[in-house]
């Protein structure tokens, strides 16, 4: 399986997640500059967190419309696997391949730290690994990470099960604790906590490398077992 | 050449925790008689006169300079500027 780290202007989450795919699932991974044009070729587009373009106007308002972002939501409609973590979610948010939008913290805080998180819905491309309703401890680094969204979108992403993590504690002031979120599809996860800084006991916790594991299985299920 | 001031609000009903935090200060300093804050955006674009004017401020800020998920927009066409 081969996956493009995304690296926009500002992006710093990029190496981490190189080598939490490296390093996990030892598949191949690349770092695709933004100023790529067609990356077709990849099996998984991975969105990393950061500052893009320093978070001018809105977080993700400008990376939205970097050159990759117009292959990135081609291979997100084809249904590939796309992740966008932190400022990843954030840009996935601007290009509307997730509905709502991020806010500042309601404690205006940037905020820090391992986090306790319930996987929601362990039945998607991204968590078969875990176990539903389980807890994970997965650090956040955020400061607008205050998802909103109107209700009736609330409605729609509850009855879909589409909530896929949710805090455990209101951290940050997120509409229904919501941590990550998937489209109608599935492929596309948006979420704030970082699963690559937690693949090793040396991080502090392992809880993320499942998320990863999740990606490789389902996609050699689908591609691997048929071929 | 034309002055365009873009004004970006929280739409109602969206909370705007920066808001509060001002809201919070001012009554500190006893400016008690202060409801509420909604903190917004201020662009001025200095822009070339091209058909369509309008209509191309209205699309620039529902693409970028605002996020109509959260955001509203006014915008005013200004005095024309010697470029």
């Amino acid at each position: 399986m081969k996956f493009a780290v995304i690296v926009f202007p500002g992006s710093n989450c990029d190496d981490d997640m190189y080598y939490a795919i490296e390093e996990t699932l030892g598949e191949e991974v690349e770092k695709v500059w933004y100023t790529e044009t067609d990356i077709s070729d990849y099996d998984a587009v991975l969105l990393p967190g950061g500052f893009s373009y320093g978070d001018y106007l809105r977080s993700g308002a400008i990376a939205r419309f970097a050159p990759v972002m117009e292959s990135v939501i081609d291979q997100a409609q084809r249904g590939k696997p796309v992740l966008g973590i932190c400022n990843g979610f954030q840009v996935l948010l601007e290009a509307r391949l997730l509905p709502g939008a991020m806010q500042f913290n309601k404690n205006l805080k940037f905020i820090c730290r391992p986090t306790p998180l319930t996987v929601a819905n362990a039945d998607t491309m991204f968590t078969t690994e875990y176990e539903q309703g389980s807890t994970v401890t997965i650090p956040v680094a955020h400061g607008e990470g205050n998802y909103y969204c109107d209700d009736d979108t609330l409605e729609v992403l509850k009855q879909n099960d589409r909530i896929v993590f949710t805090y455990q504690d209101d951290i940050n002031g997120s509409a229904a604790g919501i941590a990550g979120i998937t489209n109608e599809k599935g492929n596309i996860l948006g979420m704030m906590p970082h699963p690559e800084r937690a693949v090793s006991d040396l991080l502090g916790s392992t809880d993320g490398r499942r998320l990863f594991q999740s990606m490789l299985k389902n996609w050699r299920e689908t591609h691997v077992a048929s071929s | 050449m034309f002055k365009v001031h873009v004004y970006v609000t929280l739409k109602e009903g969206v909370l705007d925790p920066q808001g509060s935090a001002v809201t919070d200060s001012l009554h500190a300093m006893n400016y008690t008689e202060v409801n509420s804050v909604r903190i917004g955006k201020y662009l001025e674009l200095e822009v070339e006169n091209t058909d369509n004017l309008e209509k191309r401020i209205e699309e620039m800020c529902e693409k970028l300079l605002s996020n109509p998920v959260i955001e509203d927009y006014t915008y005013t066409i200004g005095e024309a500027v010697s470029s």
